[in-house]
C-alpha cells in the first residue's frame, strides 16, 4: 500500500523523554504504510498536565504553541489518546476564554487534521491490517481518554485483530480507569493504588504476557506496578505491537 | 458510634479522609457489591431504552432552562403552591432553615417528627439541631433507619446505608430495638423495622421531607422512594415540613415524564420508582392540613450564572456517578466529608461552600469520564471539577508560602521548560543524570524521594532511556535514513 500523506507526529512531552521506543515505532510502522513523516523539533508538550491540575494560565501556553506549531500540517497523528482528548475538550474553552480570534480560527481549521493513532490508521489511511507479527498473548486495555473522550470504539481491537500471531484476551471491567489520572496518582496516591491493584488484579486475570493501550500513561501506572509486584507481565504501546514483524520485531524494552 | 464527619467545614481533606476507609475491609467489599449490583440493573434498563439519548438531551434541556429562569419559576411555584394552600418559606442558609423548621415545631408543640429520606435536612444538619430543642426525629427511611440506630452518617444519595451489610443491620437491630434472637434474613430484618415504624407512623402527627422535584406550573411537589414509609409520611400526619433546594423546581408537570423516566433507571434500576407521590398545597379532609414548604438556597445562588459550573445545579441526585465512579468504589461517600459524596459531591460541595472548605475534593477524581457518562441529565462533571482545580489554583498561587510549594514549583518549572524546546532539551538530559542516582541496576527506579514517593510507594518507574525521541529523530535525519 503505497500512501503520500505528509503527516506531522506530535509525540508528546512524556513519550518523548520516558517512551522513545513508541515514537520510535510509530515512525516504522507509519513510514511502512508509506506515510512521509516529518517532526516539529520546536514542540514539547499539549498542556494536558497543567490543565488538569488548575493551572490555566499555564495551559494556555501550551495550548497557543501547539496551535502556532502546527497549524499548517497537512495532518497530525498522536500516539496518545489523552493528549489528543486534551486538545478536543480542551483547548476549544480555553481558546474562547483567551479571546483570541486568529487563534481561534487557526485552531478551528487545525482540529480536524489531529488524530490519535488508531483514528489516524483507520480513518485516515483506511487500513486495519498493518502487516505485524506479534506472537504473544495480549490484552487491551481502554484508556479513559480514547474510551470516553474520544470514542475510538473498536478501532483498536480491529487493528489488533489483523496482528498475525496475536492472541487477544478481553481485559475484565474494560471501561474501568486504572487510576492514573495523571497528578491524581500523586495527590491521592493511596486512592489511585487501590484502584491500580485492581486494574492489575484484571490484567493478571487474562494471563496475557502483554498489556497494551493507546496511552502510554496509563501503561507507565499499571507497568510500574507489573513490576513492582515480579509479575512478569509486561506493558506495550499499540504503536509497537502495530510496528513488530517477523524480520523486525518490537524493540526488547527494559 | 461513627467518627464520620460529614461537615466540609471541619472534614479533614480526602485524602486523609480515605485512609482509614481504604483500609476497611467490609466497608469496601460493602460498596462494591452493592454498587455492582445497582450499575448492572441500571445497564439493563438503559439499554431496553431505545430513546436515552434522547431523554438525556430533553432532561438536561429541561434543567439548563430552569436554571436561566429559576426566579421566575421559584415565584411561580410559591404563588401556586400559596394558592393551593400550602406557606411557603425562603432560606437563604442552613442556620436560617433549620429555625423555620424549629419555629413550626414549636407552634405544633411537637417532641417527635418522623421524617423520609432528605439529603437536604443532613445538608443543614437539621437531626442535630432537632435534638438540642428536644425534639426527636425518627428516620423512617430503612437505610436512614439503619444509619440513625447505628449512629452511623449516609455514605449515599439514594442508598444512605450503602456501606452496611445486612449482618450489620442485624446487630444492631437487635442491639437498638431489644431482638436479640433477630435474624438476618432480609425479610425479617424488614419485618422488625416496620413494626418499629408502624406505631410511629400512627402516632407522630408531624412529618419532614425533601422533595425531588417541585412543579411551577401547578405548585405541586414530587416525591419518588421504594418503601412506602414516603407515603405514610405525606399522608398519614396533620403537619408536613417540606425542605426543597431552589434548583428542584420544573416549568411544567408534563416535564415530570421527562424527569422520572430517567430518574429511576438511573437511581435504583429500575423502570419505574415503587412510590410517586405528588401533592398540591393542601387538600381539606385528606392528608396533612398543614403544609409548609422551605425553599432552601445555602449557596445554590452562588453558583447561577457561573458558564461552566452552573451545570452542577442540574443535578437530580440520582447518584449515577457515585455508583459507576473508580474512586467511590474504593471510598465509599464518607471519605468526601460531605452528605454529598462522589463525583457529584466533588464538584457540588466545594461550590456550597462558596470555595472555601472542601478544596481537596475537585481533585478526588481521576477524571475519567464515567460519571459524565452516566449523568441523567448530563453534568459534565470533569469539566466541572477542572474548572473547580482552577479556582484552587489560582486562590493557592497567591499565598506566599505557596512559593516553594513543590506541587506550584513544580508546574512553574514545567511551563517554563516546555515553553521552550531549548530548554525542554536541556531538562530531559539533566533529569537523565539526576535520575541515574535512583535507578536501580535493573534499569527501573524503586524509590523516589519528595513527591515521587508517592507515586514509588506502589509504582516501580522506569530508568529514563539513553537517548529522547527527539534524539533518535536528529540522530536518524543526520545519517540521511
Amino acid at each position: 500500500m503505497v500512501q503520500t500523506m505528509r503527516t506531522s507526529l506530535f509525540i508528546t512531552c512524556y513519550n518523548d523523554t520516558l517512551f522513545p521506543e513508541t515514537g520510535r515505532a510509530v515512525v516504522r510502522l507509519l513510514e511502512r504504510l508509506g506515510v512521509a513523516l516529518d517532526f516539529h523539533p520546536e514542540q514539547t508538550c499539549c498542556g494536558q498536565m497543567h490543565a488538569n491540575t488548575g493551572f490555566r494560565g499555564e495551559a494556555f501556553c501550551q495550548a497557543k504553541r501547539f496551535v502556532r506549531l502546527y497549524k499548517d500540517a497537512e495532518s497530525v497523528v498522536i500516539p496518545s489518546s489523552s493528549c489528543v482528548a486534551m486538545i478536543r475538550e480542551q483547548y476549544p474553552g480555553l481558546f474562547e476564554e483567551l479571546g483570541n480570534e486568529q487563534l481561534r480560527r487557526d485552531f478551528h481549521d487545525l482540529l480536524p487534521r489531529i488524530h490519535e493513532l488508531s483514528e489516524f490508521l483507520i480513518d485516515r489511511l483506511g487500513v486495519e491490517d498493518v502487516g505485524a507479527y506479534f506472537p504473544h498473548r495480549v490484552t487491551y486495555h481502554a484508556s479513559c481518554h480514547g474510551l470516553r473522550g474520544l470514542h475510538v470504539g473498536d478501532r483498536p481491537f480491529r487493528l489488533l485483530a489483523k496482528v498475525r500471531g496475536l492472541e487477544l484476551v478481553p481485559l475484565d471491567n474494560l471501561e474501568r480507569c486504572c487510576g492514573f489520572g495523571g497528578t491524581f496518582s500523586i495527590k491521592n496516591a493511596e486512592v489511585s493504588s487501590a484502584m491500580l491493584a485492581g486494574k492489575v488484579h484484571d490484567v493478571l486475570s487474562t494471563r496475557a504476557e502483554y498489556a497494551t493501550a493507546l496511552d502510554n500513561s496509563c501503561l507507565m501506572h499499571i507497568g510500574g506496578a507489573l513490576h513492582r509486584q515480579f509479575t512478569g507481565v509486561r506493558t506495550v504501546h499499540l504503536a509497537q505491537i502495530l510496528a513488530s514483524t517477523e524480520d523486525s520485531p518490537a524493540e526488547e524494552i527494559a | 458510634m461513627s467518627n464520620v464527619i460529614l461537615d466540609p467545614r471541619v472534614a479533614p481533606p480526602f485524602p486523609t479522609a480515605a485512609l482509614p476507609i481504604l483500609r476497611n475491609a467490609q466497608l469496601r467489599k460493602n460498596v462494591a457489591h452493592a454498587t455492582g449490583v445497582i450499575q448492572s440493573k441500571r445497564a439493563k434498563l438503559v439499554a431496553e431504552k431505545t430513546d436515552w439519548q434522547d431523554l438525556r438531551t430533553a432532561a438536561s434541556a429541561i434543567r439548563t432552562h430552569v436554571l436561566q429562569n429559576l426566579g421566575p419559576y421559584l415565584e411561580q411555584f410559591e404563588a401556586r403552591c400559596t394558592a393551593a394552600g400550602g406557606v411557603v418559606h425562603w432560606a437563604a442558609d442552613a442556620a436560617e432553615a433549620r429555625s423555620i423548621v424549629l419555629d413550626i415545631l414549636r407552634q405544633e408543640q411537637a417532641s417527635e417528627v418522623i421524617k423520609i429520606k432528605t439529603m437536604t435536612s443532613a445538608e443543614i444538619q437539621l437531626n442535630p439541631a432537632l435534638e438540642a430543642a428536644g425534639i426527636h426525629a425518627i428516620e423512617t427511611d430503612l437505610a436512614e433507619l439503619i444509619l440513625q440506630l447505628g449512629e452511623d452518617e449516609p455514605s449515599h444519595i439514594v442508598v444512605p446505608a450503602l456501606h452496611v451489610n445486612r449482618s450489620q443491620v442485624r446487630e444492631i437491630f437487635a442491639r437498638r430495638m431489644g431482638i436479640p434472637d433477630l435474624s438476618d434474613d432480609p425479610q425479617a430484618l424488614t419485618a422488625a423495622a416496620r413494626a418499629y415504624l408502624r406505631q410511629k407512623f400512627l402516632s407522630v402527627p408531624t412529618a419532614i421531607s425533601g422533595a425531588n422535584f417541585l412543579v411551577a406550573e401547578t405548585g405541586s411537589v414530587a416525591i419518588v422512594e421504594s418503601e412506602g414509609n414516603g407515603r405514610m409520611c405525606l399522608t398519614l400526619p396533620r403537619t408536613l415540613i417540606t425542605i426543597a433546594g431552589i434548583e428542584k423546581v420544573l416549568p411544567r408537570f408534563q416535564d415530570l415524564e421527562v424527569l422520572l423516566q430517567l430518574l429511576a433507571r438511573s437511581a435504583t434500576g429500575e423502570r419505574m420508582s415503587p412510590y410517586t407521590s405528588l401533592w398540591t398545597g393542601v387538600t381539606p379532609g385528606d392528608g396533612p392540613q398543614r403544609f409548609h414548604i422551605i425553599l432552601l438556597d445555602n449557596g445554590r445562588t452562588s453558583i447561577l450564572g457561573k458558564k461552566t459550573e452552573q451545570q452542577t445545579l442540574k443535578c437530580i441526585r440520582c447518584a449515577a456517578c457515585q455508583n459507576a465512579c473508580p474512586v467511590y468504589l474504593q471510598t465509599g461517600g464518607h471519605a468526601y466529608g460531605s452528605v454529598y459524596g462522589g463525583p457529584i459531591g466533588a464538584i457540588l460541595t466545594p461550590q456550597l461552600m462558596q470555595m472555601e472548605h472542601a478544596q481537596s475534593l475537585p481533585y478526588a477524581s481521576s477524571l475519567c469520564g464515567a460519571c459524565y457518562e452516566v449523568c441523567p441529565v448530563k453534568i459534565n462533571i470533569p469539566e466541572v471539577l477542572i474548572d473547580l482545580r482552577a479556582k484552587v489554583v489560582d486562590r493557592e498561587r497567591a499565598e506566599t508560602d505557596r512559593l516553594l510549594d513543590p506541587m506550584y514549583l513544580g508546574m512553574r518549572i514545567a511551563n517554563n521548560l516546555f515553553s521552550s524546546a531549548g530548554r525542554f532539551r536541556a531538562a530531559q538530559r539533566l533529569g537523565r543524570i539526576a535520575l541515574r542516582a535512583f535507578t536501580g541496576k535493573d534499569g527501573w527506579i524503586h524509590a523516589l524521594p519528595g513527591m515521587g514517593s508517592r507515586w514509588t510507594m506502589t509504582r516501580d518507574l522506569r530508568g529514563l532511556p539513553s537517548q529522547t525521541f527527539r534524539e533518535w529523530w536528529e540522530t536518524r535525519r543526520k545519517e540521511g535514513q
